[in-house]
């Protein structure tokens, strides 16, 4: 018998972190938040990143133009934009293209690897930069929604149309590796303990593989299309938005979510637009379409509110490493940090 | 709570066979002095250069969406640009979508109605097909995918008309009738047209569903032809209705339009409309319609794209207002005569 917190009910005595929040104004619909120690990094939807320190922030230009994916290891960020362009941020603030397409088409997905590999895509083409510089590309038979790197070995997976490929970018004699269920595949993720790839679909569900056997798994439910997940501290469970409270798939056994029921937590009547687990503890900060922000604890679904209902979706939500301060932003160009 | 209807931003779709002139159209709307700022997609393989600040090239990927309908198909490719182009919202108040000239709009507009993020933020506005005056019969008779524009069409140009002496030009004009009676025509040379008539047309919107076709549904059944537009633009002339109009029948694509003066059971209509799309869906292109049922108040109003339907209550029906149920399907070898049974039997 999980407690099932309403958010609605519970806000007037909801114990409430709101007024902790240091406001930053972002001056541009925020789309990323990303952490260099203890400075979060917003990333706007055009052109800049928002470097927001206490002391004041500094805006960095990186692309002519939107910015369409970011991805950040702590020690860079890169992003991809509709000028065509991959660019890597420093901590300093300095940055540079590291790729551009040769056709100007946007670049509208990333992802950072193990010992700072790249992984990026402009149509149908993925490209990577290993740790040596060398870079490598594969044609996915119809455009790359979705690019993630494994948690062990070198290996990239590519969603697509019809399924997901699994490439290994520095083995070139070996044939990548596809996972086909038929529809459109958006974003994609490994589980941490590398067993698992989801990807989120064009339809209001998930799709599974359990990589050993490639047995199938869906997990579907959801009230729209499912644009935000993560892994929980551990890999215990996967946080989703997609519905009008948090869906938690557990992956603790060998099945994974096979047969079994996901955990529903911090009910709303809002959406919850985007989720953002918490690097160390069975937390989730979850984001909803009316505003409103609050920090959920799985074990108990006990929350706490970081952020009141009010304005426009939250857009963007990001961990500091120790997990010691959360960012966030919305689609109306409010953000702000919490110290935990 | 998302944006509201006002904040949309408005989708016009340019459609047209290989070399009809949709990227001469797609021009002059961006030159034309208008202060507006479109967002342009254009397919991978124009080949001639478009002026403008915000150009994306698109790849046309269509596919099918997993819920059992075959003719459920979207173009993921716009689901992905127009959730990039948001990221510049205030950057362009329109966005205009050129396809290729084999392109079949039907995946345009559902993906305006299948995915819920695109339609929060955006809205279609009209599908807008070029049509070469010259050329045209014979693309209808050996291009399917020429007629499909033609009959999902709001708003058509039928261009190059320089080329056509006017015998040869009412015959094209007839033979878009036979097909799709209910869009706008506009008879152009070099695509010269008030770009009031092509976007802003609000053809999608449910508000205004038939007040932009005033002469909705007359022209097929009364074959009461009659000039009711304005004459008051200065390029570009409207198409009239002329005595004398050849009237054809097209063997394969067809309008059917259905009215009563009887109120209507929705308890028998919904589940009937719903059979029929769902029977009917893959040949049924486009169907509007606007219903008085028994007991109720206010007009409802309905229009569907294939075996997608969208219907909502208006407004009330005005005091000197002639209750009446009309409906149009434009399809494909309709069964006629079974979709007037099935609508009869709807009759309160």
């Amino acid at each position: 018998m999980y407690r099932v917190g309403h958010l609605n009910e519970l806000q007037g005595t909801l114990l409430s972190l709101a007024d902790r929040v240091r406001p930053v104004n972002a001056g541009s619909p925020v789309v990323g938040v990303h952490f260099f120690t203890a400075t979060p990094v917003f990333v706007l939807g055009e052109e800049a990143l928002l470097f927001a320190d206490e002391g004041g922030g500094k805006r960095v230009a990186v692309h002519a133009g939107g910015i369409l994916a970011s991805a950040a290891d702590g020690k860079c960020i890169v992003t991809g934009g509709d000028d065509g362009t991959l660019v890597v941020t420093e901590e300093s603030g300095e940055h540079r293209v590291l790729a551009s397409d040769d056709k100007k088409r946007w670049v509208d997905q990333v992802a950072l690897g193990p010992d700072g590999a790249v992984a990026w895509s402009a149509g149908k083409t993925a490209h990577v930069l290993n740790k040596k510089g060398e870079r490598r590309s594969y044609d996915a038979p119809s455009t790359v929604a979705g690019l993630a790197f494994a948690p062990k070995g070198f290996r990239l997976a590519i969603a697509h149309y019809n399924g997901a490929t699994l490439w290994f970018p520095n083995a070139v004699e070996v044939k990548p590796e596809m996972l086909t269920w038929k529809g459109s595949h958006l974003s994609v993720a490994f589980s941490p303990d590398g067993k698992f790839l989801v990807t989120t679909m064009q339809e209001p569900t998930l799709h599974g593989w359990r990589l050993a056997d490639g047995q199938h798994m869906r997990m579907s439910g959801y009230s729209a299309r499912v644009r935000s997940l993560g892994w929980t501290a551990g890999g215990e469970f996967l946080a989703t938005a997609g519905s009008e409270q948090l869906i938690l798939w557990p992956f603790d056994g060998k099945d994974g979510p096979m047969g079994r029921q996901p955990r529903i937590l911090a009910r709303s009547e809002a959406r919850v637009a985007v989720v953002a687990c918490h690097p160390r503890q069975p937390v989730v900060a979850v984001g909803y379409a009316d505003g409103a922000l609050v920090l959920v604890r799985i074990e108990d679904g006990a929350m706490i509110e970081v952020r009141k209902k009010g304005g426009a979706p939250v857009s963007a939500l990001g961990w500091d490493a120790a997990g010691q301060m959360l960012g966030f932003g919305t689609e109306a160009a409010e953000a702000g940090a919490l110290a935990v | 709570m998302t944006t509201s209807t006002q904040e949309k931003i408005p989708v016009t779709v340019l459609t047209g066979y290989l070399g009809a002139g949709k990227t001469t159209l797609l021009n002059r709307i961006l030159s034309e002095p208008h202060g507006k700022k479109f967002a342009v997609i254009v397919n991978e393989f124009g080949e001639i250069g478009i002026d403008n600040e915000l150009v994306v090239n698109a790849d046309e990927e269509v596919f099918e969406m997993n819920n059992g309908c075959i003719c459920c198909t979207v173009r993921g490719d716009l689901v992905r640009i127009i959730d990039g182009l948001m990221r510049r919202k205030g950057k362009f108040d329109a966005i205009i979508v050129e396809t290729t000239g084999l392109a079949d709009p039907a995946p345009v507009a559902q993906t305006f109605f299948m995915d819920e993020q695109v339609g929060a933020k955006t809205k279609l506005d009209a599908v807008v097909t070029v049509a070469d005056a010259k050329w045209l019969h014979h693309r209808l008779k050996d291009a399917p995918e020429a007629k499909n524009q033609i009959a999902f069409a709001d708003v058509i140009l039928i261009n190059k008309t320089d080329l056509v002496e006017g015998e040869e030009l009412r015959e094209v004009e007839a033979r878009i009738r036979a097909i799709n009676p209910y869009a706008r025509l506009h008879c152009t040379e070099r695509a010269q047209v008030d770009i009031a008539e092509v976007v802003g047309r609000n053809a999608f919107d449910l508000d205004r569903i038939l007040e932009v076709e005033p002469s909705f549904l007359e022209a097929e059944e009364e074959h009461d032809h009659h000039d009711d537009h304005d004459h008051d633009h200065d390029h570009g002339h409207e198409y009239h209705h002329r005595h004398g109009l050849k009237h054809y029948h097209d063997e394969e694509m067809q309008s059917v339009s259905l009215r009563t003066a009887n109120p209507l059971n929705p308890d028998k209509f919904f589940p009937w409309v719903q059979d029929l799309v769902a029977n009917e869906g893959p040949n049924i292109l486009r169907c509007k319609g606007i219903l008085s049922f028994k007991d109720d108040p206010e007009r409802f109003v309905f229009q569907g794209v294939h075996m997608i339907l969208d219907g909502d209550h208006q407004r009330p029906w005005g005091a000197d207002e002639k209750r009446e149920s009309r409906i149009i399907f434009i399809g494909r070898n309709l069964p006629e005569e079974k979709i007037r049974q099935g609508f009869d039997s709807c009759i309160a």
